[in-house]
């Protein structure tokens, strides 16, 4: 079994992932968990808007958008579930 | 006695304000809706109590104007009791907010608010065990149905009499990711999820948001929206205007043409009539639409749709916000740029927000192009609205450099919109225009019937003349331009009167009445919005925005003129 850790733009609707970390130093920490993302955090692609436009993500019961610049920022690793 | 309340953005703080304050915040289905406080007197159980309504902050140690506003009402005023509104439906987030409030040592109540909401969901939220283990009263509430309300406040007095705070602060205390853990672990032991019941506002969002038909609906939703305020508008613009006129010849005839009192008394039935005539039948439906827009939830869906578009004008969704206000008011859209974390962000949404036609502007393509040259010229206007906005966004993104984080927002559920709350809204966003647009409206007919009578109207018009003149404009279109800085429905009344005619078809052309309407659209935005940029700007951004308006508005008008002579031959 092997956790590929990528990032969160690379993923497609209905993906389910972990937060592994954040890029780009505080300021980006700051703006995520201003919205309650954290590493470690589990979370669900719902949707992804067309002409490379946000992501939706399901995380603890709320909806959160975020736009591709951002989602670029997240390094995420594949739930375990998930792996065949 | 002094409460503040405080909570997350789009928790419903500024419902419950509302509730005990009677209508004076604004709410809204999305975040980050109030970006100031806001302070009301109210009395409860025979004591009177200051409320504060603080902007929405996710947490206390945030870096965005409107949370440093929170953070430091907190610190710097004597706060007796600080209510902490909690949407109950997102307990975990909620907390992170709670555990640092609990940290201060003030004396606080926590009300779970939306628990109807929740229970939809089928969260069970066991209240007083977290009481006993927060150690502040916990309460649970309905805002937008005022239950629990009185509930909530007598338990506040109780509180800030007794001066109850939080049981063992030690435990509270901690960086940003201890309380994410602990406020994780809180949600876990008290919230118990229970079955949810799906319905039609889960499904909604598949057809809203669909990569093709959310931009079908979206559309659809736009072009009904459109027609229901140019459908309303028009049924009672006609027939209240044939009223004022025949009114307005009636008592000239009685007082006699020529004289000053005759201009006077016609000049003020103009104000009067340009108010209830041209500017109040748009004006009042298009703020009821906007309000049950806002309300359901669907602003932030729009974002989301709209973020790639949002990022070619170098912005992001969230800035969609300032332009859909825009289309209400330019001042609360450049207020809401607030809500924008980066400066350069703010500038741009800003200084494009203002080239949005506001409801003022509204009224001077729906009275004069919709109502002479068909619906079908207002809508073109608005789409070459749009193509100007892109493409001014284009050339200022390239001047400036990009530094923008990118979209991040939060989508609501959706909501059913009380009938209340939407009146409630529309009501207070109309008194503006009424109590402080209107007496404006009326003085500057005075004032111009006085020019028109001693003929000095030709000397303003001739300051401007230069740019009537490269617009292929009547000379007497002057004095209402300048008029329009005030407050931008004086350049349609004023121009009826400056042309002294009571149809505009007798004195201008379509191309010239295009041409007009495109350069009002564009140029200077009025006095209150100037004032509005500054406060958020500065000086310096106020006068460029201001002069770059200019330089757009004559460019477009411009351009109509040109083309537009090709068509028209």
């Amino acid at each position: 079994m092997s956790f590929t850790n990528t990032r969160l733009i690379d993923f497609k609707q209905g993906d389910q992932i972990r937060i592994a970390a954040f890029e780009g130093g505080l300021r980006f920490h700051e703006i995520f968990s201003q919205y309650g993302l954290f590493p470690g955090d589990v979370a669900k692609v719902l949707r992804i808007a067309p002409f490379d436009g946000p992501m939706l993500l399901e995380i603890g019961g709320r909806e959160i958008a975020l736009g591709k610049s951002l989602a670029a920022r997240i390094i995420v690793e594949t739930c375990a579930c998930d792996v065949p | 006695m002094r409460c503040a309340l405080i909570g997350q953005p789009n928790c419903g703080k500024s419902t419950l304000f509302n509730q005990v304050a009677g209508y004076k915040a604004e709410t809204g289905n999305f975040s980050g809706t109030t970006v100031t406080f806001t302070e009301s007197k109210v009395r409860v159980g025979g004591e009177v109590v200051e409320l504060v309504d603080l902007p929405g902050t996710f947490t206390l140690s945030g870096t965005n104007p409107a949370e440093a506003e929170a953070r430091r009402y907190l610190n710097s005023c004597e706060v007796d009791v600080i209510i902490n509104v909690v949407d109950a439906t997102h307990l975990t987030q909620g907390l992170e907010l709670t555990l640092e409030l609990l940290a201060l040592q003030r004396p606080l109540v926590i009300a779970f608010n939306m628990m109807d909401e929740a229970s939809r969901l089928g969260l069970r939220v066991d209240g007083p065990a977290l009481q006993t283990k927060l150690g502040v009263p916990v309460l649970p509430l309905i805002a937008s149905k005022g239950q629990g309300v009185k509930g909530l406040f007598l338990s506040s007095l109780e509180t800030a009499r007794r001066k109850l705070s939080a049981a063992s602060p030690q435990l509270w205390n901690g960086d940003i990711l201890q309380r994410h853990k602990l406020a994780q672990e809180l949600a876990q032991t008290y919230v118990h999820q229970g079955e949810r019941r799906l319905n039609w506002r889960d499904r909604l969002d598949d057809l809203l948001l669909h990569p093709f038909w959310g931009y079908v609906a979206l559309l659809v939703i736009l072009f009904i929206f459109f027609e229901l305020v140019y459908g309303l508008g028009r049924a009672i613009e006609g027939p209240v205007l044939v009223f004022f006129n025949k009114l307005a010849n009636d008592l000239i005839r009685t007082i006699g043409a020529q004289s000053l009192w005759s201009e006077l008394a016609s000049g003020l039935i103009q104000g009067i009539s340009g108010g209830v005539a041209i500017v109040l039948p748009y004006l009042a439906p298009f703020l009821l639409g906007l309000g049950v827009m806002e309300d359901i939830g669907y602003l932030p869906r729009i974002a989301f749709l709209m973020d790639s578009l949002m990022h070619r004008l170098g912005l992001h969704g969230k800035a969609i916000v300032p332009f859909i206000l825009g289309y209400g008011c330019n001042v609360p859209a450049v207020m809401s740029t607030r809500i924008l974390e980066d400066r350069q962000d703010r500038f741009l949404a800003a200084a494009l927000a203002v080239l949005v036609p506001c409801a003022a502007r509204l009224s001077v393509v729906f009275g004069l192009v919709a109502f002479y040259l068909g619906p079908g010229w207002a809508l073109a206007i608005y789409l070459f609205n749009m193509l100007v906005i892109a493409l001014t966004g284009r050339i200022l993104t390239q001047l400036l450099p990009e530094d923008t984080p990118g979209l991040i927002l939060e989508m609501p559920v959706y909501r059913v919109p009380t009938l209340k709350t939407v009146i409630n809204k529309a009501w207070f966003r109309t008194r503006e225009f009424i109590v402080e647009a209107w007496p404006l409206l009326i003085g500057g007919s005075i004032v111009l019937a006085f020019l028109t009578y001693y003929n000095l109207s030709p000397l303003i018009d001739s300051l401007v003349r230069p740019f009537t003149w490269i617009l292929g404009l009547p000379a007497q279109t002057g004095v209402p331009l300048i008029f329009g800085v005030l407050r931008k429905e004086l350049s349609l009344i004023m121009l009826r009167q400056a042309l002294n005619v009571s149809d505009f078809a007798s004195a201008l052309s379509p191309l010239q009445m295009l041409t007009f309407t495109v350069f009002v659209v564009f140029y200077v935005p009025c006095l209150s919005t100037l004032a509005a940029l500054r406060r958020e700007l500065g000086w310096r951004s106020m006068l460029a925005i201001a002069g770059l308006t200019v330089l757009i508005a004559l460019v477009a008008a411009l351009f109509v003129r040109g083309f537009g002579s090709l068509v028209w031959r």
